[in-house]
C-alpha cells in the first residue's frame, strides 16, 4: 500500500478515537436535554470541575486554601495524605451528585416552564459560576491527572502493522489512552442504554423525556428525575474529565471541549444518544482528515473551526440533525 | 413628584409618537446628552477614560447591535466576537489603504463590511432556528478568528501578526494612536454611540422593528401575516452586524490601539456581550446601555475593593468576578428575566404614583 494512504488511514483511526472523546462530552448534553429540555452549556465546565475535584481529592489539597490564606494570612496547602484513585473517583461522584441536587434546588426549580433560551442562558451563567468556584476551590494552576490509565503509543499495534507499508513506515501510532477511552465509552453507552431500558428509574426518565405533564400525572416526581439526570450527566462529565484530563492536563481549556461538543450534537441531533456517538465520530474523523488533506494548503489549525462549518453546512440541508426528531412547527 | 405626565397634552400625532412622549423623560434625556457632550470631556482623565468610559461606550454599541438581533429579532448569536474582529480588521485595512480619508468614514466603512459578512453568516438562519442557529454562529466566531490569524494580507504581513492603529485625526485632533487625549477618544466614541442609539431606537419602533419582533415572537405566524422572513432576518443580521462592526472598529482603533485577534476577539467576548443584553434587558435600547455599564463597572469595582482595599491577590479577584457574573446572570433570569430595563420600568411606574401608591 502507498504510504500516503496508510497515513490517511492512521489519521482516520486517530480521528475516530478523538471523536469518541467528543462523544463522551456530547452524551452528557443529550441526557439532560432529553430529560428536561435544558441545553446544558455547563457540561464542559462540569467535566473540568469534576476533574479538578478528583485531582484535589487524590492529592489531599485543602479546598479554598487560597481564599483561607488570603483572609487569615495562613499558609496551608495540603492535608498531606493521598487518596487511592478509585476512592477518589467515588468521592467525586458523590460531589457531583450533591452538585446536581444543588443546581436543581437553587436554579432550575425556579425556572420551570421558562422558554428554552432562558434555560440555556441560565446554564451559561452556571458555567461561569462553576468555573470561578472551581478555581477558587482548587486553584487555577494546571494539574496533571493520573488515575493509572495507560498512556503513550501502543507498541503492539505499531509492531504488528509496520509490515503494511514500505521502508519509511513504522506502523500505526495509536494512543493507548484513546483506546481505553473507546472501551470506556462503549461500556458507558451500554450501561446507559441498559439503565434506561431495564430499570424503573430509567423508564421514568424516558417517560419524562417523552412528555412532562403525562409523566407528572402518572406520579413520577419531576424534581427527583431531574436530580437523577443531572447526577448521571455529572458522572458522564467525570468520565470525560478523567479522559481529557489524563490526556492534556486539568486546565481551563478543558471547559472549552463543551464548545467542541456542540457541533457534534448538531450533527447527531440533540435528542439522540446514538446521534451523539455517530456525530462525535464524524466530527473527529472529519476534522483530522481535513487537517491532514487540506490543512497544509491553507495554513493549518483548521481544527478550530472545521467542525462548526461542517455542522453549519450539514444543518442547512437537514435542520434536525442526523437522528433528531423531525421538527414540526404549527402556528 | 419627580416624574409626572400630568399636564402633558399631545396636540399632534407627531408629538404623540415621539421617542420620549413624557416631558420629564425628554428633559432628562436632553440633560444626560448635555452632560455627556458638554461636561464630561472637561473632567475626564486617562484612568476614567480607559478603565470605564470608553469600554462602556464601545460595548454599548456592541450590545445595541446584538440586542437588535437577539432581543428584537430573536436570533441568538454567539458570533459577536468574530464580527467585532471583522470590524477591527476592516478599519485597519481601510486606515492603512486610504490614509487621506477621515477615520470616521473608515469606521462606518468597517461597519458596512461587517454588515456584509453578517448577512453572509445570517443566511443559514432561514433554515436553522433556536439553539441550532446559536451553535451555527459559532462557526462564524471560530472561522473568522482563524482567518485573521492565518491570512497575512489582513494584518499587512506584520511580523508579530498584530495590527496596530496608526495615528489619525478628526478636524485636526488626534483620535487614534498612542498620543491621543482622553477627551478626544471619549468624544469620538460618544458621537458614534449617539448616532447608533438614535438609529437603533428609530429602526426598532418603525416598520423594520415591528417585522423583527413579529419574527421573534413566532416566525411562521409572522410569515402568514405577510412579513417576508428573508428580508426581516437578513436586515436584522445586517443592522446588528453593522453596529457590532463599528464597535469592533472603535475597540481596536481608539481603545486598544494594538490587537491580537485570538486574545481580543475570542469567544469570551461573544459571551460578554450576550451577558450584557441579558442583564440589561432583551429587546430594550436602555437595557443595552445598562447592561454594558454594569458589566464594565463591576470588574473595576470588584478589583478596587478586593485588590485595592482588602489586598487580596488578583487571581482570587478574577475568580470572584467569574462567580459573581455567573450568579448574577442566574439571579436575573430567575427574579427578573427582562433585566435592568424592566427594573427601570417598574421604578418609573412606582415613581408616577408616588407618594400615593393607590
Amino acid at each position: 500500500m502507498p504510504d500516503q494512504l496508510l497515513y490517511a488511514i492512521e489519521v482516520t483511526l486517530n480521528g475516530l478515537m478523538a471523536g469518541v472523546l467528543y462523544s463522551l462530552v456530547a452524551l452528557g448534553f443529550v441526557l439532560i436535554f432529553k430529560a428536561s429540555g435544558i441545553f446544558n452549556y455547563a457540561q464542559g465546565v462540569m467535566a473540568l470541575f469534576s476533574a479538578m475535584t478528583l485531582v484535589g481529592i487524590m492529592d489531599g489539597q485543602v479546598p479554598f486554601s487560597h481564599l483561607i490564606n488570603a483572609i487569615f494570612g495562613t499558609d496551608i496547602h495540603h492535608f498531606g495524605w493521598h487518596v487511592p484513585a478509585i476512592v477518589a473517583i467515588l468521592l467525586t461522584a458523590v460531589v457531583m451528585t450533591a452538585f446536581a441536587w444543588a443546581v436543581n434546588q437553587v436554579i432550575f426549580k425556579h425556572l420551570v416552564n421558562q422558554e428554552p433560551i432562558i434555560l440555556f442562558m441560565a446554564t451559561i451563567g452556571l458555567a461561569y459560576f462553576l468555573e470561578g468556584f472551581g478555581d477558587l476551590m482548587w486553584g487555577s494552576d494546571i494539574k496533571s491527572l493520573d488515575v493509572g490509565l495507560p498512556q503513550g503509543g501502543s507498541f503492539w499495534i505499531e509492531e504488528n502493522t509496520a509490515w503494511l507499508g514500505g521502508e519509511g513506515f513504522y506502523g500505526f501510532f495509536i494512543d493507548q489512552l484513546d483506546m481505553v477511552a473507546t472501551v470506556v465509552a462503549v461500556i458507558l453507552v451500554a450501561v446507559l442504554v441498559a439503565f434506561s431500558q431495564y430499570t424503573k428509574q430509567g423508564r421514568a426518565l424516558r417517560a419524562v423525556a417523552d412528555d412532562h405533564q403525562a409523566a407528572l400525572s402518572v406520579g413520577i416526581s419531576l424534581s427527583y428525575i431531574w436530580v437523577l439526570v443531572w447526577s448521571i450527566a455529572g458522572f458522564v462529565a467525570l468520565v470525560a474529565g478523567i479522559m481529557w484530563g489524563t490526556k492534556s492536563g486539568v486546565q481551563f481549556s478543558l471547559s472549552l471541549i463543551a464548545l467542541k461538543a456542540l457541533p457534534v450534537l448538531m450533527l447527531g441531533g440533540f435528542t439522540s444518544i446514538p446521534g451523539a456517538i455517530v456525530g462525535g465520530l464524524i466530527v473527529g474523523v472529519g476534522e483530522k482528515l481535513f487537517e491532514f488533506l487540506v490543512g497544509p494548503m491553507i495554513g493549518g489549525a483548521t481544527e478550530n473551526w472545521f467542525a462548526y462549518v461542517l455542522a453549519l453546512i450539514f444543518l442547512v440541508f437537514r435542520p434536525q440533525g442526523l437522528f433528531g426528531e423531525r421538527i414540526i412547527e404549527r402556528v | 413628584m419627580f416624574y409626572r405626565e400630568a399636564g402633558d397634552f399631545s396636540t399632534t400625532y407627531q408629538a404623540d409618537a415621539q421617542t420620549f412622549p413624557i416631558k420629564y423623560e425628554r428633559w432628562g434625556y436632553y440633560a444626560i446628552l448635555a452632560v455627556a457632550f458638554g461636561v464630561v470631556p472637561f473632567f475626564i482623565n486617562d484612568y476614567w477614560a480607559n478603565a470605564v468610559m470608553i469600554p462602556f461606550l464601545i460595548y454599548a454599541i456592541a450590545a445595541l447591535g446584538l440586542n437588535i438581533l437577539t432581543g428584537y429579532c430573536g436570533q441568538v448569536s454567539l458570533g459577536t466576537g468574530g464580527f467585532m474582529a471583522v470590524g477591527a480588521y476592516a478599519v485597519y485595512k481601510l486606515m492603512t489603504s486610504f490614509p487621506e480619508v477621515n477615520i470616521a468614514f473608515h469606521v462606518l466603512g468597517a461597519g458596512l463590511v461587517t454588515a456584509g459578512v453578517g448577512v453572509l453568516f445570517g443566511l443559514p438562519s432561514l433554515r436553522i432556528k433556536g439553539f441550532y442557529l446559536a451553535v451555527a454562529t459559532l462557526a462564524a466566531q471560530f472561522f473568522l478568528v482563524w482567518l485573521f490569524n492565518k491570512v497575512p494580507w489582513f494584518y499587512n504581513y506584520s511580523a508579530s501578526g498584530q495590527i496596530t492603529a496608526p495615528e489619525r485625526t478628526v478636524f485636526g485632533v488626534v483620535v487614534t494612536g498612542p498620543n491621543t487625549d482622553a477627551a478626544a477618544k471619549y468624544l469620538f466614541c460618544l458621537v458614534f454611540v449617539f448616532l447608533c442609539a438614535w438609529l437603533a431606537r428609530n429602526l426598532t419602533r418603525g416598520s423594520f422593528g415591528r417585522k423583527w419582533m413579529a419574527i421573534r415572537d413566532m416566525d411562521i405566524a409572522a410569515e402568514i401575516i405577510g412579513v417576508y422572513p428573508l428580508a426581516a432576518k437578513l436586515s436584522a443580521f445586517a443592522v446588528s452586524s453593522f453596529f457590532i462592526g463599528v464597535s469592533g472598529a472603535l475597540f481596536f482603533s481608539v481603545y486598544l490601539g494594538a490587537v491580537e485577534v485570538t486574545e481580543a476577539f475570542g469567544i469570551q467576548k461573544s459571551f460578554l456581550v450576550l451577558f450584557m443584553i441579558i442583564i440589561g434587558g432583551l429587546g430594550s435600547i436602555f437595557g443595552s446601555f445598562a447592561g454594558a455599564a454594569f458589566l464594565v463597572l463591576m470588574p473595576v469595582l470588584l478589583k478596587n475593593i478586593l485588590v485595592g482595599q482588602l489586598g487580596w491577590p488578583t487571581d482570587l479577584a478574577t475568580h470572584f468576578e467569574f462567580m459573581i457574573v455567573g450568579a448574577l446572570i442566574v439571579t436575573f433570569l430567575i427574579l427578573e428575566p427582562h433585566g435592568l430595563a424592566q427594573l427601570w420600568r417598574v421604578t418609573k411606574e412606582k415613581l408616577r404614583l408616588w407618594p400615593f401608591p393607590h
